[in-house]
């Protein structure tokens, strides 16, 4: 008798419907589903112990997607840009836990920047997960930090400030794993995410998550082209069509593929080269900006450097979690106390 | 201290003397290190078996600005704030205020570089040749100004009787040994001592005289006192934002724990985090919290209110944490480097929408250290972020103690379910005992029943999201019956009912040393008053029933709008009729005076006083 391939275990013994969560409540075709299906997808490939893993999220609709994986895990939905946090306190208190937070770009990029450069600063052990859609969809569509420069939204407008780049803040603020990848592009994405929950320290995964909902008059000078009209008038707001993912699986390294969004926008993806070194911070810097202002968006991993501490390491916590620990060593001997008091 | 020292108040004041029984001011500028000079002072005092307390008046300032510390020797055992008979005028800037604050008979002891001193015929004026008493000091610049100090330590000290004996021992319990420092300062007060023995002629009626009222005591700030006590706490995880006045109670919190926790081989069993402000210190400690370690912060007004975000979701969540909030004088940035108890109403129901928070009222040292583990305590048995309001007064300035008792009973870690006690029906939520308190698990639980996700938003019994109504209800239904589980948890208040008194008197927090003081005086005078010290919300039943037994209470408070009487009055509302408010701020501690003369209207309402004996 065989065993269908969605019923075979991985190493742990554990089948990929293991790896899965409640169902979605977001939007049909919306990128951070295709995030959450990768996450299965690697968590079951690489044999992770879901109670070896939380799950972290802000606030948004990336951040209910945690929710919709490893319903077997430990999760913390948090406040609005107030994962970083949560995080640091967390991975403190349990050093031995694997974190995997899922943010967007209104949480990173806007209420969130502070606590988001302070917890790549601290270098917390955990992988960082943007879903950048450059569109605030739980409250129907108002520009997002990460919007482009001159973006025309039905609800919000024409965009007049240029807007803050999540990898670039990611290097300039001492992170040690810089991606880019593309929801639709589930093989980079995979390999991203496989060498992001190995990183020493925080990796930071800026996703391209198309929002099927919202970024629908999509007229940006730069990277977004002004497409097709759209077939399915979107005037009703409250109305979502239903969409069919963007996927795109042969992307070659080096190559710049133009996708068409959902709402008949383009945009152009260059995957960085195969010979790419992702070793130098200020080269990467330098190609975040040649793409930009050549209107594309620069996919694959742009930063890569193992050698600083992570936060745990760098205060010197031992092998058992602060979490773990026996009140009797929690709790200091009364003759400790004695000694205190000796000199006051 | 909770209850004064017993000592007859006449037999200090034998002769025209006064012995042991006196405040002292010392003016100098912020920065020019006066405060090791102040602590020897104060330390000589208490060496010598006579109770004392210090209070540092100090500007929001690093350099520059005028700071007074106020010494008070009570062979009685008082420590609350008086006004000084005795002047220290080393600040040229506050030379005018400081000679004409004190009252005739006064003692000044005035720097004599300093020109422009006020004539006052009705005060001993002391005058001291600082220049020419450092004349043999080497030190230079900045060195020079610190050691200047040590002249007025060396002269009050003698006028008042101390030997030097006592002050070499006080200075080097200051500099805790340092060999260094006590041989740099020593010679300067010992110097001044010995010119003002030579020269000085004793004209006034202040000194010391050895007692035994400090045998066995100790001397220290609340803040360290809290630190200390969140280390037997067992803490093991903090995260903080520095901010005046409590940035000194998680240096103490650090430092015991390098000393008190760090293995052998250097391994800590703690993490401390400076924050990026306090938004991230409570978001780092919910997160612990949620992980299972025992996780503190430290903070003050401006703090909490940006801790009310995370607050509301760790009361939602149900996530431990313990807040101390030293408290100084708001609204807004206010007056940092000044004491106050303005943020209880505040603090109390901190957050959006509905919600209460444990609330521990410390009013002493003792309390300190004690609420300083207790409160993890309470934060896991309950399982949601608990606050321990304690001020500037009580967090900055040295008080005498008793010695801190240790822990006598096992941590409690509220229920945490492990492994195989997790059930098949495991709900995060589900409140199988009826208290209100659900049983939690950690990440890292190997069991996969383990799981739950934690969230802000409306959920059900178990953890998942939930809009429905009867879910909402049911979820805000429980968290109110566990606040009454909290009830019986809460420290119970401090209760000394006189017989027949119809005024009772309820206090928090270090406002009871004025307030015991004024009950003593008016004791004297034949008015009994009652007195309650709340040390925690919500209230149990003995705060009814002091309310009850009394014809008037009276809430005496550190802030303008009577909040603790406006939370006393909402939660007894049979009673409300009965509850007056007594609410003062101007940033200073209560004196005794002060308390006298806010109650006289009460005694006179009640019959105890007849108007006219009102000053």
């Amino acid at each position: 008798m065989t065993v269908p391939a969605a019923r075979q275990p991985n190493v742990v013994g554990l089948t990929k419907a293991d790896y899965g969560g409640r169902p979605s409540t977001l939007c049909k075709g919306c990128g951070h589903n295709a995030v959450a299906n990768q996450i299965v997808q690697v968590a079951f490939e690489l044999g992770l112990r879901p109670n070896e893993i939380v799950k972290l999220s802000g606030i948004g609709c990336s951040s209910k997607s945690p929710a919709y994986f490893l319903g077997m895990s430990h999760g913390f939905n948090a406040l609005h840009g107030r994962m970083p946090s949560i995080a640091t306190g967390a991975l403190s208190a349990n050093h031995k836990l694997r974190a995997l937070g899922v943010s967007g770009d209104g949480d990173t990029g806007s209420i969130g920047l502070g606590q988001f450069k302070h917890l790549l600063r601290r270098n917390v052990r955990m992988v960082y997960l943007v879903e950048n859609n450059g569109v605030y969809g739980l409250t129907k569509g108002q520009f997002s930090p990460t919007a482009e420069d001159g973006l025309k939204l039905k609800y919000a407008g024409t965009n007049p400030f240029p807007p803050v780049e999540i990898c670039a803040e990611a290097l300039v603020s001492g992170c040690g794993f810089v991606a880019r990848g593309f929801a639709g592009d589930a093989k980079q994405l995979r390999e991203l995410l496989k060498a992001a929950l190995s990183h020493r320290g925080t990796a930071v995964i800026d996703i391209i998550s198309p929002c099927v909902a919202f970024n629908n008059e999509d007229d940006s000078q730069k990277s977004y082209a002004y497409g097709r009209s759209n077939e399915v008038p979107l005037e009703d707001i409250g109305w979502v069509p239903p969409q069919d993912d963007i996927v795109i699986d042969d992307h070659e390294p080096g190559e710049t593929r133009v996708i068409e969004l959902h709402d008949g926008s383009r945009m152009a993806l260059t995957k960085v080269e195969a010979g790419y070194d992702p070793s130098d911070r200020g080269v990467a810097l330098t190609r975040l900006q040649q793409a930009e202002a050549r209107g594309e968006i620069l996919t694959g991993l742009l930063y890569f450097d193992d050698q600083r501490p992570s936060l745990s390491e760098a205060v010197g916590l031992g092998q058992t979690p602060l979490a773990e620990m026996s009140d009797e060593r929690l709790r200091p001997s009364r003759e400790a106390l004695e000694r205190v008091l000796d000199r006051y | 201290m909770a209850d004064p020292l017993s000592t007859s108040r006449a037999a200090t004041r034998t002769e025209g003397r006064r012995v042991s029984d006196f405040s002292i001011v010392v003016a100098t500028a912020n920065g020019t290190g006066s405060q090791t000079a102040n602590l020897t002072l104060l330390r000589a005092i208490f060496q010598m078996g006579v109770p004392v307390h210090g209070k540092n008046v100090f500007p929001s300032n690093i350099q520059g600005l005028p700071t007074w510390f106020h010494i008070r020797a009570s062979a009685e055992g008082w420590v609350a704030r008086q006004a000084p008979e005795i002047a220290v005028a080393y600040n040229p800037a506050t030379l005018h205020e400081d000679v004409a604050a004190l009252p005739s008979g006064g003692v000044l002891i005035l720097n004599d570089d300093l020109r422009g001193a006020p004539e006052r015929d009705d005060v001993i004026t002391y005058r001291v040749p600082v220049k020419e008493l450092m004349e043999d000091a080497t030190a230079k610049g900045k060195l020079k100004d610190y050691l200047a100090n040590m002249t007025y330590l060396g002269v009050v000290t003698q006028l008042l009787g101390v030997s030097l004996d006592e002050v070499h021992a006080a200075l080097e319990n200051q500099f805790a040994g340092r060999r260094k420092l006590v041989d740099a300062n020593y010679p300067i007060v010992e110097k001044a001592w010995r010119w003002s023995e030579s020269t000085l002629q004793k004209r006034d009626p202040f000194t010391i005289e050895p007692m035994s009222a400090t045998d066995g005591l100790i001397l220290v700030t609340g803040n360290d006192a809290a630190g200390l006590g969140s280390v037997f706490g067992g803490a093991s995880f903090v995260a903080w934002y520095p901010i005046t006045p409590s940035t000194s109670l998680v240096d103490a919190l650090k430092s015991h724990l390098v000393d008190l926790r760090t293995d052998e081989d250097g391994t800590p069993s703690w993490t401390v985090i400076q924050a990026e402000d306090e938004l991230a210190a409570i978001g780092m400690v919910l997160g612990a919290g949620w992980a299972g370690a025992r996780a503190v912060t430290a903070t003050s007004g401006p703090g909490i209110s940006l801790m009310a975000e995370f607050t509301g979701l760790g009361y939602f969540a149900e996530i431990p944490a313990v807040v101390w909030d030293v408290q100084r004088v708001g609204p807004s940035t206010g007056l940092p480097t000044r004491t106050g108890q303005g943020d209880v109403g505040f603090a109390y129901t901190l957050g959006h929408g509905d919600g209460k928070h444990p609330v521990f009222l410390p009013g002493s040292v003792e309390e300190c250290f004690e609420f300083g583990w207790r409160a993890f305590d309470v934060a896991e048995q309950a399982q949601t972020p608990v606050f321990v309001l304690t001020d500037l007064d009580l967090g900055m300035n040295t008080w005498m103690a008793q010695r801190f008792a240790y822990p006598d009973e096992p941590m409690r870690r509220g229920k945490v379910l492990r492994g195989d006690q997790i059930p098949d029906d495991f709900g995060r939520y589900r409140d199988v005992d009826g208290d209100g308190i659900a049983p939690r698990t950690l990440p890292g639980d190997p069991n996969p029943r383990s799981a739950w996700f934690a969230r802000g938003t409306g959920h059900d019994d178990a953890a998942v999201y939930s809009e429905r109504p009867e879910d909402w209800q049911a979820n805000t239904d429980r968290l109110a019956r566990k606040f009454d589980t909290i009830r019986g948890l809460m420290p119970a208040p401090v209760v000394d009912a006189i017989e027949d008194a119809k005024i009772g008197v309820i206090c928090m927090g270090s406002t009871q040393y004025a307030i015991h003081e004024a009950r003593a005086r008016l004791a004297e005078a034949g008015q009994h008053v009652s007195l309650l010290r709340l040390r925690g919300l919500p209230i149990g039943e003995a705060v009814r029933a002091f309310i009850s037994e009394h014809e008037r209470t009276v809430v005496v408070e550190m802030n303008r709008d009577g909040q603790l009487c406006g939370i006393l009055r909402a939660e007894l509302p049979d009673l409300a009729a009965r509850i007056h408010s007594v609410a003062h701020l101007d940033g200073l501690p209560y004196a005794a005076d002060q308390i006298e003369a806010w109650l006289a209207p009460h005694l006179v309402a009640t019959g105890e006083l007849v108007a006219e004996e009102v000053v």
